[in-house]
């Protein structure tokens, strides 16, 4: 195998500048109006894009599997809010929806 | 007084917030360690990856393209378009931060990822260094660790066991988008027409891997700062 190092740098530059460049730009500075709105809701739309569609082949070899796990996660969050509890729902719900298919292999 | 509490509120509040993370993290990590040993990269390079790159579905195509036999350049190339959604991320939380976290500005942009972003831009309160510190901390030694835990000892965990937990990250994403959804219909038609737009360009395979997301992030967002009227998204600002 070839000496990954200088890969590993190339990586890290092009990862880090992009996260560390709008910090310095920024931050401390007035910004117009509209690009401040633009910035507060790129929460939502970053959250729908992450969720939408990779949400539907989270397990490729029984998809159905993750998103009842998912459904519940979505239920519990509406009626009762928090994450751990959904997360970990959500797990337990798919393992047992992944061996009722497969077994324990 | 009030301010030695608030901190140590909350760097519990960051601590507790990284968990989901944690348990969203290992598997994925445990795959990339697992991943590293098949195409024959050495654990030394495994744990670069992960501890010095720390770009999770980067590191993926990494090995990818690898052991394809791709040039450096190239794989170089592609992780900056598949990590440029990371650049609004950003921008998006300077444009929130305290004070205080100055400081940390670079160990806080290198440790940031979709989740810990999605986190703390969900949080009420203000953003602060004892919050943040902890969970980015959290976070990322668990990337590491499981990195290296599925090098060594990856082929001896049931698959079945890793293949349950990978739906853990979205499982996170929907339980924080959910309760606001709920408060707001503005947000939750920001998430959705941003998911669809992702969607739809992911399926028509028009722009290269990475970009169908940060599309469909300016432009959802772009659209909204036409048509939502300035009181209706206020948590926020």
């Amino acid at each position: 195998m070839r000496n990954l190092f200088p890969l590993i740098l190339g990586m890290l530059a092009v990862t880090f500048i992009p996260r560390l460049l709008p910090f310095l730009l920024v931050s401390e500075r007035k910004l117009p109006q509209r690009l401040n709105r633009f910035l507060s809701f790129i929460p939502y739309t970053a959250l729908g894009a992450l969720i939408i569609p990779g949400v539907f082949s989270a397990t490729p070899q029984m998809p159905h599997a993750s998103l009842i796990g998912i459904g519940f996660a979505c239920a519990f969050a509406w009626l009762r809010g928090g994450i751990i509890i959904p997360v970990l729902g959500s797990v337990i719900v798919t393992f047992f929806m992944l061996i009722s298919k497969f077994g324990l292999s | 007084m009030l301010v030695t509490q608030n901190k140590r509120t909350g760097f519990k509040e960051g601590f507790v917030a990284g968990l989901p993370l944690v348990i969203g993290y290992l598997p994925i990590a445990v795959a990339f360690g697992i991943l590293s040993k098949t195409i024959g990269i050495s654990l030394r390079d495994c744990f670069l990856f992960s501890s010095v790159v720390f770009a999770g579905s980067s590191q993926f195509m990494a090995l990818n393209l690898l052991s394809v036999g791709a040039g450096f350049g190239e794989i170089i190339l592609t992780t900056l378009l598949v990590n440029f959604r990371h650049f609004l991320m950003s921008a998006s939380l300077a444009a929130r931060l305290t004070h205080d976290l100055k400081k940390y500005i670079p160990l806080i942009a290198f440790s940031l990822t979709d989740e810990t972003f999605s986190v703390t831009s969900f949080r009420q309160e203000p953003i602060t260094k004892a919050f943040l510190l902890p969970l980015h901390a959290v976070s990322y030694v668990a990337w590491v660790t499981g990195s290296v835990l599925g090098y060594w000892l990856g082929s001896f965990l049931p698959g079945i066991l890793q293949d349950s937990m990978s739906g853990a990250i979205y499982a996170m994403f929907a339980a924080l988008l959910i309760p606001m959804a709920k408060k707001s219909n503005t947000i939750l038609m920001l998430a959705l027409s941003s998911g669809l737009i992702n969607a739809l360009l992911t399926y028509l395979q028009i722009l290269p891997k990475g970009w169908s997301m940060i599309f469909a992030i300016v432009l959802a967002s772009g659209i909204g700062t036409y048509l939502i009227k300035e009181e209706e998204v206020t948590e926020n600002a």
